[in-house]
């Protein structure tokens, strides 16, 4: 008797799935639902986060408003960098999507993975460095956002002491770090930097304890590379000065942030899709900044008008080319003259695997 | 300010929202029900907590006010959640491991939907006290007498729950249902009554917990803000070895390294920092076997009947 209630309870629900499935095109595979093409976007954390995703999330809306009536997105958020990812990855494949957007490092061997077993669509990863026939990557050249930073740093700094907020040793991360301190070098050659690895991209908790650690050991300018306003909000609570990262956080210290490195997404995004409806999609490898304006500065705020000028002078010069902040010679921790590979600066290999600090920086990389 | 009193007021302020939930959780194991949804709860005190104060300040103004109605929010959402796991275990017997897992799982996603609106808002942060005199005192000053609401609270609440368990006869029935619930059901205690009302206790503290982190820490609202609390307040009360006592230790334990480990990050102490972030997670072991060692066989001092469903007369 109760056999036979549970199997047609079973029944029941196997016909409810394929029925509730064949309504909704494109989960069953190959199902002919609209002809809009089918854009997938992974997520690290929650679109909330008003950081690294946010900002993903922001050009992703850019998109569907130039071209909502050619295409249809997706997203999934909170996405871990682990094995799930190429589940999720798999996931939004087999729903139908067919140019996913993975956007974070740690998704690059899944996506490596994913995109071997599907030749037909089409990958794009943020910040990796593997691309195959139909895997491109894309970044952003954060790097010169950090010179500036630094500059403005030491100038506002009135401890001599910089904060760093880190989350783990890959080398955009390092590479944040040594521009930071060569922009601030040369203002104030004598410029210190205290640096905590929080081992996340985002904890708000633990990143607003790390920046009270730095502010009670002296630091006075918050800088971070983590995915929440909390160190902020802390830096504001405390009278300090920091830069938002990614997004312009500047609601959560309007007297404290001084600019911030915004990911400007959507003309990126707009362009590839573009090329995909069009056929055209090839496996690229973009890595803009400021001048292709992939990345843009939040409005200098909260600091005097020398200092406003200085900063955008020097945007100036690394948008025109004539400044790069790894113009050689670019000494390391210990002393040692970094090869120059690219004639008067370093080349765009050498900082994509960066892996060294510059002289000043008072750490050890973790790992190494 | 100086470094020892900055340093010991982050404690306190990282390790309250550990205690808040472990105090509570140890209410519900003490009555023999296992709630792994104490991460779902605390996510979802959070998220109505900021909205009740969010709220409160919009349409009146009031400061002070709207902490208090945002703090009862997120109590009464972590004991609504309880409300619902209580039904699942209790009331339909299910695996309890299994619903608070799945109530995890239901709670945070839940609390991003309902907070999805006020990411970007802003509330002032918690009162601290103050005292003419006393805050003022130079070190212990702030420490002692400037804590914010929650605090106090947490403190007065171990009190309170030690003294409930130990020292009133409620509290020995409650024990007594957690120890062996067969044998409490054959005296004629109401064994799923009281195991209800320990659970929503339990959740209560738990969203009270996850209220204090954006009412009082980060005065924003990000989804998944709790980041794991929950589990370590879960973990916090094996180690208190079921003793309010022992909460506060292990609380303030786990809250001190996790802070001093920044600290030394900042000073560029030659540690590796994957080592120093691990550190708190092995600290709370390390001390757990050290106190453990003291009681001869390792005869668990967890209720008997935790985790083990109860229907009556089946």
């Amino acid at each position: 008797m109760r056999l036979t209630v549970v199997a047609t309870a079973a029944a029941a629900a196997a016909v409810a799935a394929i029925a509730v499935a064949a309504v909704i095109p494109g989960t069953v595979p190959g199902a002919k639902g609209a002809d809009k093409l089918k854009v997938g976007f992974i997520y690290l954390g929650p679109v909330g986060d008003f950081g690294w995703t946010y900002q993903h999330e922001v050009g992703r809306q850019g998109l569907v408003k130039d071209m909502g009536d050619k295409i249809d997105t997706t997203y999934l958020e909170n996405v871990p960098e682990s094995a799930d990812a190429e589940r999720a990855i798999e996931q939004l494949v087999r729903a139908g999507n067919k140019l996913i957007f993975t956007t974070s490092f740690g998704y690059m061997d899944p996506t490596l993975k994913v995109a071997k077993k599907y030749p037909k669509v089409n990958f794009e990863h943020a910040t990796g460095f593997k691309r195959d026939k139909n895997l491109a990557t894309y970044s952003g050249r954060f790097y010169e956002g950090r010179y500036i930073q630094g500059q403005i740093a030491a100038k506002m700094s009135k401890t001599g002491v910089l904060g760093y907020i880190v989350s783990f040793p890959v080398p955009e991360v390092i590479s944040g770090i040594n521009a930071t301190m060569l922009g601030a070098q040369s203002v104030n050659p004598n410029i210190k930097v205290k640096i905590i690895w929080v081992n996340t991209w985002f904890d708000p908790g633990k990143e607003a304890d790390a920046a009270k650690a730095l502010l009670d050991q002296g630091a006075d300018v918050i800088m971070q590379h983590t995915d929440s306003p909390a160190a902020m909000q802390i830096a504001s609570a405390r009278g300090a000065y920091a830069f938002g990262q990614d997004s312009d956080m500047v609601k959560f210290g309007p007297k404290a942030q001084l600019t911030a490195i915004v990911d400007n997404w959507a003309p990126y995004y707009d362009e590839r899709v573009k090329l995909e409806l069009a056929g055209k999609w090839t496996s690229t490898d973009t890595w803009g900044g400021l001048k292709s304006k992939l990345i843009v500065m939040a409005p200098y705020t909260n600091m005097p008008d020398d200092v406003k000028k200085m900063a955008m002078d020097t945007e100036a010069a690394i948008t025109a080319g004539t400044l790069h902040p790894f113009k050689c010679p670019v000494v390391d921790q210990d002393g040692k003259t970094v090869e120059c590979k690219g004639g008067t600066h370093l080349d765009d290999g050498q900082i994509l695997s960066m892996n060294f600090y510059v002289k000043g920086v008072d750490d050890n990389i973790p790992g190494k | 300010m100086g470094l020892l009193e900055a340093i010991t007021l982050s404690v306190i302020a990282a390790s309250t929202p550990l205690l808040l939930a472990a105090a509570g959780e140890l209410v519900a194991e003490r009555a023999g029900v296992l709630n792994l949804g104490l991460e779902g709860m605390m996510i979802m005190g959070a998220a109505c907590g900021f909205a009740g104060a969010y709220f409160t300040n919009y349409y009146t103004g009031s400061f002070t006010g709207s902490v208090l109605v945002g703090a009862l929010c997120g109590m009464v959402a972590g004991a609504l959640m309880a409300v619902l796991f209580a039904g699942l275990t209790i009331g339909l017997a299910v695996n309890q491991v299994a619903a608070g897992l799945a109530l995890t799982i239901f709670g945070v996603g839940l609390s991003g939907l309902i907070g999805a609106g006020f990411v970007g808002e802003r509330i002032e942060t918690a009162p601290h006290l103050y005292i003419p005199v006393l805050t003022d005192i130079p070190v212990v000053g702030k420490i002692l007498f400037g804590q914010d609401g929650f605090v106090y609270f947490s403190l007065i609440l171990v009190i309170g729950i030690w003294w409930f368990l130990y020292r009133t006869r409620a509290g020995l029935i409650l024990r007594a249902v957690g120890d062996n619930h067969v044998s409490a059901h054959a005296l004629g205690y109401p064994v799923l009554r009281i195991r209800t009302l320990a659970v929503v206790f339990g959740g209560a503290c738990a969203g009270l917990a996850g209220a204090y982190l954006p009412l009082a820490y980060t005065p924003f609202f990000i989804p998944g803000m709790t980041a794991g609390r929950g589990w370590i307040a879960l973990a916090l009360v094996v180690f208190a070895s079921w003793r309010p006592g022992r909460v506060v230790i292990g609380a303030y334990l786990f809250g001190a390294v996790t802070i001093l480990q920044l600290h030394a990050q900042a000073m560029s102490l030659p540690i590796p920092s994957q080592f120093m972030s691990s550190l708190p997670y092995l600290a709370t072991v390390i001390v757990l076997v050290a106190i453990s060692r003291g009681r001869g066989l390792a005869g668990s001092a967890a209720p008997a009947s935790l985790g083990l469903v109860f229907v009556p007369d089946r």
